[in-house]
């Protein structure tokens, strides 16, 4: 088992020694940013330019839905997210601090990406989880 | 090239068959198409299969031990949603090539029931409910909600797409309910993921159609010009590379692209076309689709659904079958399910249902991940 959290997703990152940040790719030829990593753009279709960027923590949601019915186990209701990160990138998440209501949710609100375990899901050897959430910016 | 015709066709009545195999539901619709031509699995020079759930199972080899082992060369098509479209339109690509002169093209699906996508998978942890949702109810939502953002849409115009929908497979037999489902109903009805409620998702049910397709020669020959559907135009796309596409799926790009590539084929527009099938796999996704087919302009889906423009009756009704909504959505077998349908339109055959006049009409599937495939029908 690691001594220390695991992270989630490839595309976060977790530094020896400092924050945690989610990592993309984007492209030399055309600029398109991915999550993640890869070799070839399928934008331009360039091939070996691909160089890695650190997504910001700071972006706006685009789009989202409202989940009431989940599978077995899972916490509802809780909004789905689709957030653009400031400088590029996009993201899918748990949009969390907000009541899951349409009339409380606005397009375009300034969210922050926070980091967090993962709602204490473990994997089959035990080890602990570090994900990300978005969180509605305070003025 | 020469035109390729649809000469049989034809689909069973959705349901819950667990007591059947894969190959014998498929079957089923297999037999009724060669019927609807009067022909037998003896004539055909090639199988085109479609089924998503035993994409590794050999569907289309043992849909001919059930009927009729005649050593044809069979294809086995999975493409998600857009699995029966795919099947048909090799099909019909193999006839245009003058490869064969007559074909045979089956959908089938057997499904379970609950919620689709937003399953494991990978390694670690589960990633649904914690990275958002996966579930296809929730990714049609957001797109949606993109629709909302864009246009002011509202869950109530969303909610009229599966009132229209439900209430016009009142008049289809084969659908898997006939039952009408008021607004209040709709609206009311358990939120799956917000803006869809359930009688806003799409039934899942096991199913089968076909289709017999020949090449204007052979129909000439065998005489069965005289009930068929010329194939004017049938387009498959894939996704191209939108900004937000790898983490949110867009259904639309794919789709605008497959519809003026159809519309070019057949050399016409959308004032054109008299009926759509369209991919209403969750009600949100039928309002998108009007827009992407170019039935209205941007951001005037909602009033045609308001102006009742898609409704049987209206300017161009949109799901007269019932759609996925009600007719019920067996992936495999949709694509052509939505061919029979318009055919039988195009025939004069749908009796109460039946869209007066109907000269052309379009079917329009989505696989997420993604494809969109287009077909284009005309009485001949």
């Amino acid at each position: 088992m690691a001594d220390k959290p695991l992270p989630a997703v490839a595309y976060l990152k977790i530094p020896d020694d400092g924050e945690p940040y989610l990592e993309g790719t984007r492209c030399g030829s055309c600029g398109a940013t991915f999550l993640g990593e890869r070799d070839n753009c399928s934008k331009c279709g360039a091939r070996g330019r691909m160089e890695p960027v650190r997504l910001s923590n700071q972006g706006e949601l685009y789009s989202y839905c409202i989940v009431h019915r989940s599978f077995p186990g899972i916490d509802v209701p809780y909004v789905s997210a689709i957030v653009d990160l400031e400088g590029g990138g996009t993201v899918k998440g748990n949009l969390i601090d907000v009541e899951p209501d349409p009339a409380k949710i606005d397009f375009g609100m300034p969210v922050d990406v926070v980091y967090d375990d993962a709602l204490g899901r473990k994997d089959a050897d035990g080890n602990s989880y570090l994900s990300y959430f978005f969180r509605p910016r305070a003025n | 090239m020469a035109d390729a015709y649809i000469v049989g066709v034809d689909m069973i009545k959705f349901g819950r068959f667990p007591e059947k195999s894969v190959p014998q539901i498929g079957s089923e619709a297999a037999l009724l198409a060669l019927d609807d031509c009067g022909l037998s699995i003896q004539d055909m020079q090639a199988l085109y299969c479609g089924n998503l759930g035993q994409a590794s199972g050999m569907v289309g080899q043992r849909i001919l031990q059930e009927i009729g082992q005649t050593g044809i060369p069979v294809v086995n098509v999975a493409n998600a949603c857009a699995t029966g479209a795919t099947a048909f339109r090799e099909a019909w690509a193999s006839v245009k090539a003058d490869l064969y002169d007559i074909v045979l093209a089956v959908g089938v699906e057997q499904m379970g029931k609950g919620l689709l996508g937003g399953g494991g998978g990978s390694r670690g942890i589960s990633k649904e409910g914690l990275l958002g949702s996966g579930t296809m109810p929730s990714v049609f939502a957001e797109a949606g909600m993109e629709h909302t953002r864009q246009y002011g849409t509202t869950f109530e115009q969303f909610a009229k797409v599966s009132v229209k929908n439900h209430h016009h497979s009142t008049m289809n037999p084969k659908a898997m309910y006939q039952i009408e489902t008021p607004l209040e109903t709709v609206m009311n009805a358990e939120m799956i993921s917000y803006p869809n409620t359930k009688l806003m998702c799409s039934v899942n049910v096991d199913g089968s159609a076909a289709a017999v397709i020949a090449s204007e020669k052979k129909a000439r020959e065998l005489g069965l010009m005289d009930r068929a559907v010329k194939v004017r135009a049938s387009v498959l796309t894939s996704d191209p590379w939108q900004e937000r596409d790898l983490v949110m799926p867009d259904v639309n790009t794919c789709t605008r692209k497959a519809a003026a590539a159809a519309y070019e084929m057949a050399g016409l527009g959308p004032d054109d076309i008299d009926l759509i099938e369209l991919h209403d796999c969750f009600a949100t996704a039928e309002i998108l689709h009007y827009e992407n087919l170019g039935l209205c302009g941007d951001g005037e889906a909602g009033r045609l659904i308001d102006d009742g423009d898609v409704a049987l009756g209206g300017r161009v009704p949109v799901n007269v079958s019932g759609g996925l909504l009600s007719k019920g959505h067996p992936l495999g077998a949709t694509g052509i399910a939505n061919i029979y349908e318009v055919s039988t339109h195009l025939r004069g055959n749908a009796g109460q249902r039946q869209v007066e006049g109907a000269r052309i009409g379009m079917t329009h599937v989505i696989g997420l991940g993604s494809a969109c495939g287009i077909h284009i029908l005309e009485a001949a």
